[in-house]
Order: C-alpha cells, then sequence, then structure tokens
C-alpha cells in the first residue's frame, strides 16, 4: 500500500493488517509525537490529520490512529504533527496560539489538540468559514486535556482565527502526488474491494475475514482484548454502500456512510437528527464510524438503531451468493449482539420513508457526559398526525434491554388518542414501566433508565403539545433558556410538572 | 475570559513571564516522553497477570502455556525476586508479585516480559490460576463494622463537642459518601529499565518521587541504593497517581532487566493503569453537627472512613489531611473529628491532587448547605458567619489561623461576582420556570501547605555556573506540567539577576539530588525553589567576595541586575565577570537545602502546627438542571484565589483553572464504579467519563488574591497544586442549590458525590417529595 506520510509518498508490503496506524507511525517510523493515552478512540492523543481528494479539493479530517488500521490510510495524505511545524515559516497557527495561550502543561495531549485544532484552521480556511467557540469545542470534542482545563485550548483555537498560514491542501505537489498513489484492490491479507461484488468475492474467499469500515468498534478488539486480526476486507472503497440522498420516497443511507457525513447532510432538513448526531461519540469517532457498523455490531446501546426503528426503516442485505434481501429494522434484532445479519452477508443500506421523516419526532439521548459517551437512554419517538389525533406512534429506545426496542405495548396507549389525552399519555407511561426490564451497569441504575424513560416520552408530549421543552447538548446552552419566561409557556408548564 | 487584576500584574510584565519551558516542545511533539525513547533491539516489554479473585489465597498457579506462548523470554514470581518483594512507601505489604494470597481483583500474580507488548499481554491470559475464595471487605462502611483497618484510627477534638451538641439549639446528623476518583493522567504509568555494567541499574520513570523509586529498585534487587539511579525529565500528567504507586513499574522493570542483562521496558496499557493503580480513596463520612437559631455552629462530631484498599499506601496522611479539612474555612468551638483506616480488599488507594483534603472540604460545605436551609438563610451568609475570623481563629487540632484572608477574599468574590443581585434574579428564575432550575453556591477552599510527615518538609538543590554564564539547575522536584521547571528557572534567574534565558533546568535525577521528597503536597517550589535559592545565593556570596577582594570594591557597591554586574564605578556583562570568576579560581557550583520552619504536629496530643501557612480562594458556580432528567450545564464560574506574590501568573492560572476543572469533574460526570465482587467496572475511558472542553463554561472568570504571603516562603509566592481542585466543590453546592429549589429551600436535599444527572434527579425527587409532605402536612 502507498499513501503520503507528511512530505514523502512511502509504501508499505508486508504489515498486518490489523496494525494500527498509531504502532505504525511510533514503531516504523520513529514519529513520536502521536501518543497513545488509551488505545480505545477515547482521548484523542493520537489525533491524525487525514487527507484526500474530494470533488477536486484535498480535504482534511481528524482521526483516531490507535484504532486505525494503517492499510486503512492507502491514497491518503496522513500529516502528523512532526510536520505541521515544517510548512511554513516558524510554527503552525495552531501550535503558535497554543503557546502564545498557555495551552500545554504537561503537553501529552498537546500534538492531538494541535491536529485537531489545524484541521479546523484548514478546513476554515479553505471553506472561509469563521472559528467559532462552537467549531473549536467541536474540533475538539474528541481529545481529552487533564491539565489545563480547557480554557486556554478553546482560546487557542479562536486566536487562530484570520492568521496567515501555510495550508496543507494549497502544496502545489501534494495534489498529483495524491492522484499518482495507485493502490492495487488487494495485497494479500488486506483487501480493499472498491464494488460491492468484490466485496462478496473476497468474503466468499475468506470466510474467516472481518468487514471493516471505520473500525471504531472492531479495533477495540485488537487493541483492548489483542485479539489479531488476519485478513480484513476494508469497505470504506465500495461505491454502493456510500450511498446517501433522498430518491424517490425514500431516504438512503448507505451502511458506509459516516456520522460525520450525516450530520452534514442533515444539517438543514433534519435538524433533530442533526442535534442528536452531535452527542454521538467525538468528531474524531465521527468521521470513521459508520451508520452500517453501528447497527451491525449488534449493541444494545448503540444511537442509531432506535431512530432507525422510529422510521420503520428497512436494512438491505446482500449476500456472498448475490442474493439480496430486505429485513426490516424492527425485525433486525433477535437478542442481545444477536441480528439476522449473517456471517455472509453485508449491510448495504437503510431505506427510510420521506413521508414518515416529514412527521413531528423527537430524540433525546441521557448520558453521564454531554460530549462522547455512551447513552445510558436514548428515545426515538415518532407520532403521525391526522389534526390532532394520532394515527401511528413509535417508542424506540436504545439502552433499556437486551437489544434496541419498540415498546409497542406504550405506543398502542397512544395510537389512537388525541395529543391533548394525559390519561393515554399516563397509561403509555405505565405499560412502559411495565414492558421494560433494563440493567443496573455503570452507567445508570436500572431505576433511573425506566424513569428516563417515562420522562423523555413526557418531553417528547410536552413539545407535541407545542411547548418548547430544553434539551441540554454538548453545545452552549442559548441565551434565551436561561432568560426568564422563555422556556414554555407558564401554565402548560405548571400542569405537566 | 479571564483578567488579570491590573495592580498585581501589568499587560507587559505578564507578556515578559516566561513560558512553560517545554510549551515549544510539546506543541511541536519534540517533548520525549519515557515511551517515545529510542527502543534497543534487544528490549523487553513487561505485562502482569492479575488476581481474577477479590480475596483468596492461591492453590496453583501453571504457566507453562505462557512459557511457551511465542515472544515470551521470562516469566517470574514473587519467589524470583532477589530482594525484598515489598515495595510499600512507607509502611508494608504492597507486594510486588502477589506470594500465597491475593487481596484485590487485579493484583499482579507473575509477570512476563516478552519480545513485544502485545505478545506479553497475549501471553498472560493463558495462565492458569486457581484459589480459595474467602470472604471480601469491599464497603468503607463494612470495614469500620468489622473493626478492619489498615492503621490505627486518630481522633482531634477540641472543646467539649457532646455537652455542646446536647445544648444546640439545633442538630443535624446525616451522612455523605464521597466517591473516590481516577487520576487519568494521559500519559499512563511506564518505566524502562537499563542494566549497568556494575550490575547496577538506571531506571527512567514517570515518577513523582524518583528517589523513592531509587530505594525500592535497590531494595528489590538487594542492591546499596547508589547502584541504582533514577531519572525523571517529565510525565504525562501525575495528580497524585504516581507519587507512590509509580515505583511498581520500575521495580518491576528493573528485577526483570537485570535477570535477562537487557533494558526492559513496563508501560501499562490504559485498562491496565485503570485496573491496576490506586485511586483518590472514597469516603464514607458521618456527621452531627449543632448550631444556634443564627446558623453559627457549636458543635460537631464526625466519623471519616476513608476506603484505603487492601494496604496501608499513603493512607495515613490521606486520611489526616481529610481530618485536618473537615473545617474547611470554619471555626468549630467544640469538636470530635475521628478517622478511620478502613481496609477493603480493592486496589490500594493512593494520594490524589488534595490528598484527603476533598473529602474534608466537601462535608463541611455540605453541612453548610444544610444549615441555610434549615434555618432559612442563604448559604453565603451562614458561611460568612463562620468563617475564620478574629476571636474565632483557631482550628480544631490547635493551629492558629494568622492571616486574615478568608473573610476579605470571600467578601471581595462576593462583590465582583455580582452574588446577592445574581440570587435574586435566580429565586425570581426559578419561581416562574417549570422544568429548568438554577443553583448558585459560593464556596471557600483553606489548604493547609506543608507535608504532614514532617521529614518530607525538605528540599535540595545543585546549581552549575558555567564559564560562559550559563546556569545548570538540578533539583529534587519532577516536572509533571505544573511548571515547576519554570519557576525554579525564574527564581534562580532572579536571584543571580540574570536573564531568564541563561538558566537551564535539567531532568531530575537521584545522583544530582539525593533523597529527595516527592513532588506533592503542593510544595514543589517552596520546597525546591527554596533550595535553588539557597545554592543560588551561595554562589552569589562567593562572587561578591571575590568582587570586593578583587576590585577593591565595597559589598554594597556589588550588584547584578539585569545580567549586568556592577561593580562601584565599573560594570561588566555576567558571562565576562564570571570568566573572571572562573579565572581567579572561585567555586561556581553549589547545592542548596532548604527545611520548612515553624511545623511540628503532636500526634499524641492531636495539637499542634502541621502547616507552615494556608493557602485560600473561593468560587462562585452558576448551573442550569433539567429537573425531568436530572442533566445540567455550568453556566457560570468566577473564581479568586491567593497564590500569595505570584512567581508566574501564567501558570498559577493555569494551575487554577486546570485545578477546578478536575474538581468539578470529581463531582460531576467522573464517577467510579464497582460491582458485587469486588471488580473496577470503570475501567476505560469509554466508562469513566472526565470533562471536555465542552463542560466548562465560557463565562469562566479567574483572579488572584493580590497579597504576599505573611511566611518567609520563596520570593512569597504560595503553593497552588492542590487547592484550587476544592473550588469545583461550587459546582456541587450549586446543584444541591438548584435541587433545593424545588421545595423553596426549606430542604436541602441528600446529593450523591459525584452528582451524575442520575444523582441530580434522585435529589430532586427527594425534594418534590420534602416539598409534597410540607404540603400536605399544611393541608
Amino acid at each position: 500500500m502507498k499513501f503520503i506520510l507528511n512530505d514523502r509518498v512511502v509504501e508499505e508490503t508486508s504489515l498486518p493488517s490489523d496494525f494500527t496506524a498509531l504502532r505504525y507511525l511510533r514503531e516504523k517510523r520513529g514519529l513520536t509525537g502521536t501518543k497513545e493515552g488509551c488505545a480505545s478512540g477515547d482521548c484523542g492523543a493520537c489525533t491524525l490529520l487525514v487527507g484526500a481528494i474530494e470533488e477536486g479539493e484535498v480535504t482534511y479530517s481528524t482521526l483516531n490512529a490507535c484504532i486505525t488500521p494503517v492499510q486503512s490510510l492507502a491514497g491518503k495524505h496522513v500529516v502528523s504533527v512532526e510536520y505541521l511545524a515544517q510548512l511554513g515559516e516558524g510554527l503552525h497557527p495552531a501550535q503558535q496560539a497554543m503557546v502564545d495561550a498557555h495551552g500545554s502543561q504537561c503537553g501529552f495531549c498537546t500534538p492531538g489538540f494541535v491536529l485537531s485544532l489545524a484541521g479546523l484552521y484548514e478546513n476554515s480556511s479553505v471553506k472561509e468559514q469563521n472559528i467559532d467557540r462552537e467549531s473549536v469545542c467541536d474540533a475538539i470534542s474528541g481529545n481529552l486535556c487533564r491539565c489545563t482545563g480547557y480554557r486556554p485550548i478553546i482560546e487557542a483555537g479562536l486566536a487562530m482565527e484570520g492568521q496567515q498560514g501555510h495550508l496543507l491542501s494549497q502544496q502545489d505537489w501534494l495534489k498529483t502526488a495524491l492522484a499518482d498513489l495507485d493502490n492495487p484492490a488487494a495485497n494479500t491479507k488486506y483487501l480493499r474491494p472498491t464494488s460491492l461484488a468484490e466485496a462478496l468475492a473476497a468474503k466468499k474467499q475468506h470466510p474467516e475475514a472481518e468487514f471493516i469500515a471505520g473500525g471504531t468498534d472492531l479495533m477495540l478488539e485488537n487493541t483492548q482484548r489483542y485479539k489479531d486480526f488476519d485478513v480484513l476486507i476494508d469497505l470504506n472503497n465500495v461505491a454502493e454502500i456510500q450511498q446517501l440522498e433522498e430518491q424517490g420516497e425514500q431516504l438512503i443511507i448507505g451502511a458506509g456512510v459516516t456520522y460525520s457525513q450525516l450530520e452534514n447532510f442533515s444539517k438543514s432538513a433534519y435538524p433533530h437528527l442533526y442535534h442528536l448526531l452531535s452527542r454521538i461519540a467525538s468528531r474524531q469517532i465521527r468521521n470513521r464510524g459508520t451508520i452500517g457498523g453501528n447497527v451491525a455490531n449488534g449493541s444494545p446501546i448503540a444511537d442509531m438503531p432506535p431512530i432507525l426503528l422510529a422510521f420503520d426503516a428497512d436494512v438491505r442485505l446482500d449476500k456472498v451468493d448475490g442474493s439480496s434481501r430486505t429485513v426490516k429494522m424492527s425485525d433486525f434484532y433477535l437478542g442481545y449482539k444477536q441480528t439476522q445479519l449473517a456471517e455472509d452477508e453485508c449491510i448495504v443500506a437503510f431505506h427510510l420513508s420521506l413521508d414518515k421523516l416529514a412527521e413531528f419526532h423527537r430524540f433525546y439521548k441521557v448520558s453521564k457526559r454531554m460530549e462522547d459517551d455512551i447513552s445510558s437512554v436514548l428515545l426515538a419517538a415518532r407520532f403521525t398526525l391526522n389534526g390532532d389525533q394520532m394515527t401511528e406512534v413509535r417508542l424506540a429506545f436504545g439502552g433499556m434491554a437486551a437489544t434496541p426496542i419498540r415498546v409497542k405495548a406504550a405506543e398502542a396507549c397512544l395510537q389512537t388518542a388525541k395529543v391533548t389525552d394525559d390519561v393515554a399519555l399516563e397509561k403509555a407511561l405505565q405499560a412502559l414501566r411495565e414492558e421494560l426490564n433494563p440493567m443496573s451497569d455503570m452507567r445508570a441504575s436500572a431505576q433511573y433508565r425506566l424513569d428516563m424513560a417515562c420522562n423523555l416520552v413526557r418531553k417528547t408530549w410536552l413539545e407535541l403539545n407545542g411547548n418548547t421543552v430544553p434539551s441540554f447538548s454538548g453545545h452552549p446552552v442559548p441565551e434565551s433558556w436561561l432568560s426568564l419566561g422563555q422556556e414554555i409557556g407558564q401554565q402548560e408548564g405548571a400542569k405537566h410538572a | 475570559m479571564r483578567k488579570l487584576p491590573d495592580n498585581l500584574v501589568t499587560a507587559q510584565a505578564a507578556k515578559a513571564l516566561p513560558i512553560h519551558e517545554s510549551a515549544m516542545k510539546h506543541v511541536t511533539g519534540e517533548a520525549v516522553y519515557i515511551d517515545d525513547m529510542p527502543e534497543w533491539p534487544n528490549e523487553l516489554h513487561v505485562a502482569t497477570g492479575k488476581s481474577t479473585e477479590a480475596f483468596a489465597d492461591i492453590v496453583s498457579i501453571n504457566l507453562d502455556k505462557v512459557k511457551a506462548y511465542p515472544g515470551v523470554v521470562d516469566v517470574i514470581l514473587q519467589a524470583d525476586i532477589p530482594g525484598d518483594p515489598d515495595v510499600s512507601p512507607v509502611l508494608s505489604g504492597d507486594m510486588l508479585l502477589a506470594g500465597d494470597f491475593v487481596h484485590y481483583i487485579g493484583q499482579p500474580i507473575f509477570a512476563v516480559a516478552a519480545t513485544s507488548l502485545r505478545a506479553a499481554k497475549q501471553a498472560v491470559e493463558l495462565a492458569e490460576i486457581t484459589y480459595q475464595s474467602k470472604a471480601a471487605t469491599l464497603h468503607p462502611k463494612d470495614s469500620l463494622t468489622r473493626q478492619e483497618f489498615v492503621l490505627p484510627t486518630h481522633t482531634i477534638s477540641c472543646g467539649d463537642s457532646k455537652t455542646a451538641l446536647a445544648q444546640a439549639e439545633h442538630t443535624l446528623s446525616s451522612d455523605l459518601y464521597i466517591k473516590g476518583q481516577e487520576h487519568f493522567y494521559l500519559e499512563g504509568q511506564i518505566s524502562v529499565a537499563v542494566p549497568n555494567e556494575d550490575g547496577g541499574v538506571q531506571v527512567f520513570a514517570s515518577s513523582q518521587h524518583p528517589a523513592e523509586v531509587q530505594k525500592l529498585v535497590a531494595r528489590v534487587l538487594d542492591l546499596p541504593v547508589a547502584q541504582v539511579l533514577v531519572e525523571t525529565r517529565r510525565m504525562g500528567g501525575g495528580f497524585g497517581g504516581k507519587e507512590s504507586q509509580a515505583a511498581t513499574l520500575g521495580c518491576m522493570a528493573a528485577v526483570l532487566a537485570v535477570r535477562n542483562r537487557c533494558p526492559v521496558k513496563y508501560r501499562m496499557p490504559r485498562q491496565d493503569d485503570m485496573v491496576q493503580t490506586g485511586k483518590r480513596h472514597d469516603f464514607w463520612n458521618s456527621y452531627q453537627v449543632g448550631f444556634t437559631q443564627q446558623g453559627e455552629i457549636v458543635a460537631a462530631e464526625y466519623d471519616m472512613v476513608g476506603k484505603c484498599g487492601c494496604t496501608a499506601d499513603l493512607s495515613d496522611g490521606v486520611v489526616d489531611r481529610a481530618m485536618f479539612h473537615a473545617d474547611n474555612a470554619y471555626f468549630l468551638p467544640n469538636a470530635r473529628i475521628s478517622g478511620y483506616r478502613g481496609k477493603t480488599h480493592t486496589v490500594s488507594n493512593t494520594a490524589f491532587r488534595g490528598f484527603g483534603g476533598p473529602k474534608g472540604v466537601l462535608l463541611a460545605e455540605n453541612i453548610i448547605e444544610e444549615i441555610a436551609c434549615k434555618v432559612g438563610k442563604d448559604p453565603l451568609d451562614i458561611r460568612k458567619l463562620n468563617c475564620y475570623q478574629t476571636g474565632k481563629d483557631t482550628t480544631p487540632y490547635g493551629q492558629q489561623i494568622e492571616e486574615d484572608v478568608l473573610l476579605t477574599l470571600i467578601e471581595e468574590l462576593e462583590v465582583s461576582s455580582d452574588y446577592r443581585a445574581r440570587r435574586e434574579a435566580i429565586k425570581a428564575y426559578n419561581k416562574q420556570s417549570p422544568f429548568l432550575k438554577k443553583g448558585l453556591a459560593l464556596t471557600p477552599v483553606k489548604f493547609g501547605i506543608s507535608f504532614t510527615s514532617k521529614h518530607l518538609n525538605q528540599g535540595g538543590a545543585l546549581v552549575h555556573v558555567y564559564t560562559d554564564g550559563s546556569v545548570h539547575v538540578s533539583h529534587g522536584g519532577t516536572e509533571m506540567g505544573q511548571g515547576l521547571y519554570t519557576k525554579v528557572a525564574q527564581i534562580v534567574a532572579k536571584a543571580f539577576g540574570i536573564d531568564y534565558q541563561r538558566v537551564n533546568v535539567g531532568s531530575t535525577r537521584t545522583d544530582k539530588v539525593p533523597n529527595a521528597s516527592p513532588t506533592a503536597a503542593s510544595a514543589g517550589t517552596d520546597l525546591n525553589g527554596m533550595a535553588a535559592l539557597d545554592a543560588a545565593n551561595t554562589i552569589k556570596e562567593r562572587l561578591r567576595e571575590f568582587a570586593v577582594e578583587h576590585f577593591a570594591i565595597s559589598a554594597e557597591d556589588f550588584a547584578i541586575v539585569d545580567d549586568v554586574v556592577s561593580l562601584g564605578t565599573d560594570s561588566m556583562g555576567f558571562p565576562e565577570f564570571i570568566k573572571l570568576a572562573y579565572m581567579n579560581r572561585v567555586s561556581l557550583s553549589s547545592t542548596g537545602f532548604y527545611k520548612t520552619p515553624k511545623i511540628g504536629y503532636d500526634r499524641k496530643a492531636a495539637k499542634g502546627r502541621p502547616f507552615l501557612y494556608f493557602a485560600n480562594g473561593a468560587s462562585v458556580s452558576e448551573v442550569i438542571v433539567d429537573t425531568l432528567t436530572g442533566e445540567y450545564k455550568v453556566t457560570q464560574v468566577d473564581i479568586l484565589h491567593d497564590v500569595g506574590d505570584s512567581i508566574n501568573s501564567h501558570i498559577d492560572i493555569g494551575q487554577i483553572e486546570g485545578a477546578f476543572v478536575q474538581g468539578m469533574g470529581w463531582l460531576t460526570s467522573e464517577e467510579l464504579s464497582w460491582d458485587d465482587k469486588g471488580r473496577i467496572t470503570t475501567n476505560s475511558p469509554a466508562n469513566y467519563k472526565i470533562p471536555t472542553s465542552a463542560d466548562v463554561p465560557e463565562k469562566l472568570t479567574v483572579k488572584l488574591f493580590d497579597r504576599a504571603n505573611g511566611e518567609e516562603t520563596v520570593y512569597r509566592s504560595k503553593a497552588v497544586g492542590e487547592p484550587p481542585l476544592m473550588l469545583g466543590i461550587s459546582v456541587w453546592c450549586a446543584l444541591k442549590d438548584a435541587c433545593a429549589s424545588v421545595c423553596d429551600y426549606q430542604l436541602s436535599p441528600p446529593l450523591s458525590a459525584p452528582a451524575t444527572p442520575e444523582a441530580v434527579y434522585y435529589a430532586l425527587q427527594a425534594a418534590k417529595a420534602y416539598q409534597a409532605g410540607a404540603i400536605a402536612s399544611e393541608q
């Protein structure tokens, strides 16, 4: 495989399939500026910038090197901290701003922050976007610092605004060099199919191989449990699973679509989805993790499945024998970490009805920490209305059972009720308490999960009745919530309190 | 954004202050941490086989498959350790490898050295170990019931608390369980050992206490201490977690290095680090307080049980410090404070920024919130009423509060943060807002500075001046990001009167400064800065004597200012003068030493002066809570903190902000969790959540309280490492205040620590239930 590492093309022919980019830089290249803080994609000390040509321009995004197989970076421009100061005279604006703002103390997390900020600087400069507090916090959402308390780092990020510095993407040699990288579809152990047919053929040939896309979950097996993966089939170049568009009466989300792609796509069209996506993992993880991966791993605490359940999504699965089938999301989960997805199958896409997407819906996530945390409880709710009459209700939860789950008994209580029928609501909540039997773990107690399941439905109900019930997110609290009388009509509130 | 008070540091002066000595290297990735050092081709890597039982006798161990695993070079058990396997810092019981029994899940039983970390980690999983389980004690409350302690109980008392309680107008009695905290230094524990040609060993350790690593490596290898050299250039964070427990890694690497005659690296992957190294102690505190209708405390009785884990480690000092801080800023005329060293079959808990202090301070602040609701006053009024002041200035252990700082500082912050107006606005908001509630709290901290183990209050330094006028400083302190090297270089530069850039602080080595104390207790600059100052002054005095003789001037005519040496009517540059001194055979090297004066604590009488002085501070936090879920945001924080005369305000403000956020994390999102077998379930950053940038309020103001230290510390500065961690308690109190709002502040509902959204939700439910009960009883 070939890629560009900082300022030169490198070629590797004998790396193990699961060899991470972090180990590669540190052990094979002596580039020790990239640190291992956790080896699980949670701390960002190993953050790298990775560039690829998109729509004719080189675009950079951040990722966690600790859980990224280096071979998945074939054809890309990989930038480590060592390179930034070599771009122009002196330090890169991100580095200079960190120094000026006293943004480092022990310094171990600093290279990761520098790269996250450098990526923000690069993208903001190229796209001529402002750097504000929200974009800085977004860029560093996957970077943990234990020393500074972040204030000086945020200040450093803001200080980059308007700075003149050399841009990675504007280096005259780069585009040609990237275009010239030829990467064969496969070496023997790390396979890079470019079509679904090739991917399935590869799986047929190597039944023991794992499919890998973002690898943000799979690679933890390798870095936390020390499991070796001999053969990996990288799905990132399979065109058929990258689809993300409204087609006819459906929204099609390819299994290979990343959270970041879906986030961009939903920003204006699906604000509630956009809002929730900002609560899933970190920027680095969202740049790599895919919607298909989130569903395929079968986790009961994954955040996308309840959303897909709420919209009655269909899942398209393709098999190595060339056959294809469609499974309803509501039938997809069989038990704890068990799904309909067979060993010899691959998720291609999720199909959602545009009509249903246009209906009233809300998503709420409760977790200990706002940014980059796993849900204690997640609710995805959808209400189909005919005037003030409900005709279809979906209440789908994560974190409440062995699988993502819809509570049909509770849905039934509301299905034919009026939106103002508080008795129906109480019945539905009672049904939730009867149907759900969540567990206690380090994230939340069973009791809290159950209470939240009910209160999140209550929140949705208040919104359904025209109230604005603020929900905290990782983003700053809007000023309007903090001033008097903006929150909710007082009478309504008093009624439901 | 933060602003410096104009009278303290002018913008220009602040700009002239040095940045962190490694800042440029941090941002370019050039700063070398131990794992970044080049590896030798024959270097081996360590992993340990861990106990799966909390308390058990080991029946059998079969390591055949481990030994046969590809890449494994050596496997050792306790019996293979040539010297004493006990690596306890102070007392005994911390075995490098377990012997006949295990006493926590995760305890190392055997160690593997392999050609790669991966091979070592894969190999250790293949061990077959059988156990005879025993009944484990997992909760500090149980250790109190069963009277299982790692060390004897200590009690401090003053006045007659029993009688005063009986006669008090009001009493409160309850308990508060305070969970511990994972250090989560970004650089995990690590050591590399390289054997030398004399049978000794050099150890590169990420340690806050290289001298102790040296001592313990010598002990496990049965070598003279002088045969062991330990070096620490920098740590990627320490926070107390690398004070005692870093030694295990150095010792293990050293034993395997000497056995195999090759360099050995022991780096704990994050999960091992979170399972195998100690944390901040949980504390179970029960309390009884008596107070007047005005809210003045007349009596207090506290029983404080620290969850020490399976061995003593540093727990004696930790529990003592919790007791010394149970008063926090408040005068207790009659008090009994008992501290128990609870033994549990869990990893041995250790130092963590604040060292027990935060458990005392949180207890005190919790009590204030409760008293305020009981007597129907603003908690700030209760704080000011009870605050140490003239006439109310003796601590329960008999130390006088000599500086009149606390109340002034609180009142200054009260005004600058606009506390009273915000309190009114919040009350009005809460009345009208059905789901969102705001809370506000101003909490002070008074933190005693000095090690409570008297002998540790000493510092050493070694200063060389070279013939070009450059200066090299070694001292016993270690750099973990807190800026100690920067401050010491500033101190030496100032002492000589030369440019800061001339001074180079080298890595901390046990062959430069011997027997150094740990860099802990916030005392790094106080001790090592003073020692370096002493060394610099010794050399400067020699230079003065030389100048007087050589130039026939009076002593007063000699001065060095801004790199220029004044010699009566003449002057010359510092390098030129140094060259001249050298040519005239003046010794240009000196050691320096410092021991903290005045301190002493009589343990038998439980009275004395454990601390040279107190560092003080206060913070105001405002929060907004979603009552439907318990989720919240911290919306504004104002801090005023006392660092004496600041040596480097950038570094001090960095310490204050960082400590505040770490303290906030301890009491909000960071929750340690253990299952009923004694297994820690929060073993990764995926399930243990330290704050992110989004948790820090945009409105964060930090000001330095402008007053010199009353004691003769180095340039009248004050220690800053730990005290501001307790400023985070204002967030917890503000959350409690928001919860109390739903019952119109008639009750300060019990709130767990940490106050996770779940904890806040149930505190709100308790307040609602109280309110409902109050209404029902009225009807």
